[in-house]
């Protein structure tokens, strides 16, 4: 591990001057993506700000029905929470669902959110990457792509997004709320995240010495009974093949209104507008979930190992529909 | 007597383990301990052009930077041979740094030695290499061309092919034949410990602390490799994080760790990486099978035909060999089994988990699922009418058993009545299947010699030792059970000591030999010792055994008795007392029986599996796994179940998760971590049973078969016809990956 430096800040304040002038710096939290990218090489501040005593772990009804989730509340408390699993319980599903019981405990909710992509090539800090190394190419377009994205990709990076919650922030509406050199901002989750287009090496908006104070969950509405789903080889401890993230109102057997992210598929979290705005409107039934994960996915783009993922997601969102339009709860 | 032997006993060390007493390679505390940090190949072949080493050295706390410029040559390069045999055991007959050519991806091309861990791991990724590339060939479909026949495995100890009667005149005539094709992705081993060596030198002897299933092979191959006498080279190992095949030969890193401490003057330890062990101590290779399988309209094989290709390292010609099973488990007159090579760019790939047959039982048993299936026979029964009632030769096996485990499994397992109709039971998304598989692993006899020694004290404590290793099998166990029985002791009085090249010798516990083997000379010396002090006893006027018959002496809780006069005897410590003996000590051996011995050499056992499918998603999740086993004597049930059940949640990730595969454009693997390369995880795991069929043996030592590898073989068979039951689907490739499960789109449901 190359030698790097280490402080300790206390307020939000601090911690965004501290980072802010220090050019190859960066914020530490759980250090769970932080500290495995730095021992791989492919992460190289030179000095790290610790902020896990900024006062940033509470999870905090807002005026009118929303959620404040501090950027530092801990992944497993975030989801015992019984703001969340009680009202958004896609989201608190989504994050136990997550990595491993050890890793919940120590990761926070603003890491989480700035994750980097597990494609291997991209880790391996040898293989060209244009996320790593910008105009070297994208070793998985023609490589082992079996994990990599249909959604939302580019011919310079087909990474997925590993996040879950994410996934469920994306189907809700959140906003990430941040304290950065030029002030505060509220991102909308969907802002959040950007394609990799042909800048695959930005992931996010955030300016270097932006910090991540809270996510703000809009009122819960029907996210009350929000289902997540996650498919994946082994039972635990794995990111998903696919997930989907749903919720469904549905009025005398007509859909009143629907949410829909996915997981595992996209180069973001990914909000399934298109499904969505098919459902509306449409019959509850296995055939317009059908048609709505068919009018989703028109836009995939397979490689050569992955092409499975549009079959598998179709199945995936018709399975999660159907879950969501009985009221949910898995 | 009640003795120790049987019991299902606590693990001697397991109080150390749980409390993190217990001291890996990599914890040894030195003083003056330095790091070794390897420079791996960027490039799977070609040529080191130039390397700068000069920012490593110059970076802080860097000692030395070893690269092929300054590295001494190596004495000798020993053959490939298994460790079990005794003799050095490089786990492969290339040995890194002695020029400039590269062979594989991760090879060696630097040590960088640090005053810590983190500074040497640092300073390697300073280490500048140019590479030459040339083109390189690490999957078999690049291969395919060269394939060539492999004339001899192992190190020349098998042969390639083997062949009786007329496969392809039998199978020409079959009333029924199949022919099978199956893909193996490659398997990594992922102990959890990950190899390390520290290596100090003292006035020219050299000590080796390392993580290794044998210490013998460590001395015999290091020593040989730096030409140095044996009698200066110890090996030192207390506790190994698992093996699995990974840390049965001597690799590289082992050697270099001892030649990076000899040039900085200071004790040095080399710890890998965990991706670094992706590509230090060899894999499961990428590997294709052919099966064919001729039989009559009733169920019996007539011809078996099968054929492995694989590949291998550019130095060596090894594949597991994988046809050991196949050519015995079913009488067939007409056999053809035939191993072929690629060589590629990759190390020499090396025993891995239930070596060979796990891969080549898969074969076979799924083959026979579709035989029962096409026919119209039960599995169970299939495998009954086509039972070997002897080995090819027509040796009586040295035990036999796999009827009976058929039968246990079938009843213990619910199997009768099954409905053969696939995609008949459904559970919600899930569609239910059952399925099982015979297993079968050859008893290996390679080794030479083993040897231990026993020591009595005159206040009734004894000391056993044995140059074994622990490395999570229970060894430390059941050599203190079988060492106190044959003392007549009680356990806790009984110190068994391993793990120390110093102490009498054994081979590497490979291929499931270990406790056999091992047990083996623990009991000889054990016995011999008891059996002096009784010839001391009956012959001293002044002990009450005077003048006995000594075969009519017993011992029981350190006293010597009359088997029909229980109360006339006396302890050891009062004979030794008597005598002015502080201690008393004797050695004994164990030799195997010759290669030759009239005696088929298989241990059986039978494998059953309950799965839930869910096939639009293509998920597989076992339900339930049922193992009967028959391994000879069970020392420990305990241990012997841990094992077993082990070895058959192995079997559950072969089937499911585990394979890795290269990426041909870099020539390297594509996962290299624990993230990326999947083993089962607690929850994953089913409810899972092993079972034990009672054999008596007196071909292996002590009636011992060992339960190594048993559990695994068959296991990913079962699975994976159970996944046919299921579905109705049959995948002839390993990992039983989604995409391959989930239905096709247009199923009917
Ligand atoms: C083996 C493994 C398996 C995993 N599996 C899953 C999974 O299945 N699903 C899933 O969703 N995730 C998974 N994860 C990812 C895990 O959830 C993230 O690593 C974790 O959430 C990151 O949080 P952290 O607090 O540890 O972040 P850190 O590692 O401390 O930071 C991550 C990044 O975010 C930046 N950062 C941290 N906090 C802030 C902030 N407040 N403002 C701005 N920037 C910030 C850091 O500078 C860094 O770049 C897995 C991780 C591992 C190691
Ligand atoms: S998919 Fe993205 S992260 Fe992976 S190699 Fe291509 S550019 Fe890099």
């Amino acid at each position: 591990m190359r030698p790097l430096a280490y402080a300790r800040v206390s307020t939000v304040e601090e911690a965004v001057e501290t980072v802010t002038a220090a050019p190859g710096s960066a914020f530490l939290a759980g250090g769970t993506t932080e500290v495995d990218l730095i021992r791989l090489g492919i992460a190289r501040p030179g000095l790290l700000v610790d902020i896990n005593d900024l006062p940033l772990t509470g999870v905090e009804d807002l005026p009118g029905g929303g959620l404040l989730i501090g950027a530092l509340a801990r992944m497993s408390d975030v989801a015992r929470a019984p703001e969340v699993a009680g009202r958004y319980p896609g989201v608190s599903r989504a994050l136990l669902l997550g990595a491993s019981q050890q890793l919940r405990n120590m990761a926070s909710m603003g890491g989480n959110l700035c994750q980097r992509v597990r494609c291997a090539y991209f880790r391996d800090g040898l293989s060209p990457c244009n996320k790593r190394e910008p105009g070297t190419g994208c070793s998985a377009l023609d490589g082992l792509n079996r994990g990599h994205a249909i959604l939302g990709t580019s011919e310079h990076c087909i990474a997925t997004h590993p996040s879950d919650v994410a996934v469920a922030l994306a189907a809700f509406d959140a906003v990430v709320r941040t304290s950065g050199p030029g002030g505060a901002r509220r991102i909308p989750i969907d802002d959040f995240y950007l394609l990799p287009g042909d800048t695959p090496e930005r992931e996010n908006p955030l300016a270097h010495g932006e910090l991540i104070t809270a996510i703000e969950l809009p009122p819960a509405g029907i996210a009350r009974r929000s289902i997540y789903l996650k498919f994946r080889d082994r039972e635990s401890y794995e990111f998903a093949l696919v997930s989907v993230c749903a919720a469904l109102s549905v009025r005398d057997g007509i859909v009143a209104e629907a949410r829909l992210a996915l997981g595992g598929v996209g180069t973001k979290p990914w909000r399934a507008r298109h499904a969505e705005a098919r459902l509306t409107g449409a019959p509850a039934t296995a055939e317009s979930y059908a048609a709505a994960a068919a009018a989703e996915l028109a836009g995939a783009a397979v490689r050569r190992h992955n092409a499975f993922k549009v079959e598998l997601a179709r199945r995936a969102i018709v399975r999660g529909l159907t879950l969501a339009a009985r009221g949910g709860a898995r | 007597m009640s003795g120790a032997v049987g019991r299902p006993v606590d693990r001697v060390d397991g109080h150390a383990k749980v409390t993190g007493g217990a001291r890996y390679t990599a914890e040894i505390a030195l003083p003056g301990l330095a790091y070794a940090a390897i420079v791996g190949a960027g490039v799977p072949s070609g040529r080191v052009v130039t390397i700068d080493a000069a920012p490593a050295r110059a970076a802080s706390g860097v000692l030395a930077v070893l690269t092929h410029e300054n590295l001494p040559k190596v004495a000798a390069r020993p053959r490939l041979l298994p460790s079990l045999l005794g003799a050095p055991a490089p786990g492969q007959s290339f040995f890194p740094m002695q020029d400039e050519v590269v062979h594989y991806f991760g090879q060696p091309v630097a040590v960088v030695v640090a005053e810590s861990h983190e500074q040497a791991q640092y300073a390697a990724s300073l280490v500048e290499v140019a590479y030459a590339r040339t083109p390189s060939v690490t999957t078999i479909d690049e291969g395919r061309g060269g394939a060539y026949e492999a004339e001899r495995l192992f190190g020349g100890l098998m042969p390639g092919r083997e062949e009786r009667g007329d496969a392809e005149t039998a199978l020409a005539e079959a009333e029924v034949r199949l022919d099978l094709s199956y893909r193996f992705a490659a398997n990594n081993h992922n102990t959890l410990e990950p190899p390390a060596t520290t290596a100090v030198w003292e006035e020219g002897r050299l000590t080796l602390y390392d993580s290794t299933m044998g210490i013998r092979a460590s001395q015999l191959t290091v020593a040989q490799l730096l030409g140095l006498p044996l009698s200066d080279v110890r090996v030192v190992t207390h506790f190994v994080g698992g093996g699995f095949g990974a840390k049965a030969m001597t690799w590289p890193h082992v050697t270099l760790a001892a030649m990076a401490a000899r040039h900085v003057g200071r004790p040095v330890r080399l710890a890998l990486t965990r991706p670094q062990t992706y590509t230090s101590h060899g894999h499961r290779e990428e590997q294709e099978h052919e099966l064919s399988l001729g039989a009559t309209r009733d169920g019996r094989v007539t011809a078996l035909r099968h054929h492995k290709l694989s590949i291998t390292s550019p130095f060596d010609d090894w594949a597991e060999p994988a046809t050991g099973v196949s050519s015995q488990l079913y009488a067939c007159d007409h056999y053809q089994g035939v191993h072929r090579l690629i060589r590629g760019n990759t190390m020499t790939p090396t025993f891995t988990r239930g070596p060979g047959e796990t891969v080549g039982v898969f074969v076979l048993e799924t083959a026979m699922d579709e035989l029962a299936h096409e026919l119209g026979i039960d599995p169970v029964e299939l495998r009954l009418r086509n039972r070997a009632a002897t080995d090819p030769r027509g040796n009586p096996w040295s035990s036999d058993g796999l009827a009976d485990c058929l039968r246990l499994g079938a009843e213990r397992f619910g199997w009768h009545g099954r409905d053969p109709g696939t995609r008949a039971r459904r559970d919600g998304d899930w569609l239910i299947g059952t399925g099982m598989a015979a297993a079968a692993y050859p008893v290996a006899f390679f080794m030479p010699a083993q040897r231990a020694r026993a020591r009595v004290y005159e206040d009734g404590g004894a000391v056993v030792q044995a140059g074994t290793q622990e490395f999570g099998t229970g060894m430390l166990t059941v050599a203190t059970q079988v060492a106190a029985d044959a003392l007549g002791l009680p356990m806790e009085a009984v110190r068994f000591e391993a793990g120390d090249t110093d102490l009498p010798n054994t081979s590497a516990a490979v291929g499931s030999a270990g406790s056999g083997m091992v047990s083996a000379a623990v009991h000889a010396a054990a016995t011999a010792l008891r059996d002096q002090l009784v010839a001391l006893a009956v012959a001293d006027r002044g002990s009450p055994l005077y003048g006995a018959d000594p075969a009519a002496v017993n011992v029981r809780e350190g006293r010597m008795l009359l088997r029909d006069r229980p109360e006339t005897g006396e302890a050891y410590g009062e004979l030794m007392r008597r005598n002015r003996l502080a201690d008393a000590e004797a050695t004994g051996s164990w030799s195997p029986p010759p290669l030759d011995t009239p005696h088929g050499l298989l241990t059986f056992g039978a494998q059953f599996a309950e799965v839930a499918v869910d096939p639009e998603l293509g998920l597989v999740r076992v339900r339930r796994m049922l193992g009967v086993f028959a391994p000879g004597r069970v020392l420990n049930p305990k241990l012997a179940r841990s094992q077993l059940t082990g070895g058959m949640l192995w079997g559950l990730g072969q089937a499911l998760l585990e394979g890795n595969r290269m990426d041909p454009r870099h020539g390297r693997w594509g996962a290299a971590n624990l993230g990326e390369y999947l083993v089962a995880v607690n929850a994953d795991v089913p409810e899972i049973t092993a079972e034990f069929v009672e054999v008596a043996d007196d071909v292996v030592p002590l009636g011992i078969k060992g339960v190594g590898e048993i559990g695994q073989v068959g296991a990913a068979a079962a699975i994976a016809n159970a996944v046919f039951h299921a579905t109705g689907r049959r995948i002839r490739e390993l990992p039983l990956a989604a995409e391959l499960v989930m239905d096709p789109p247009g199923t009917p449901a």
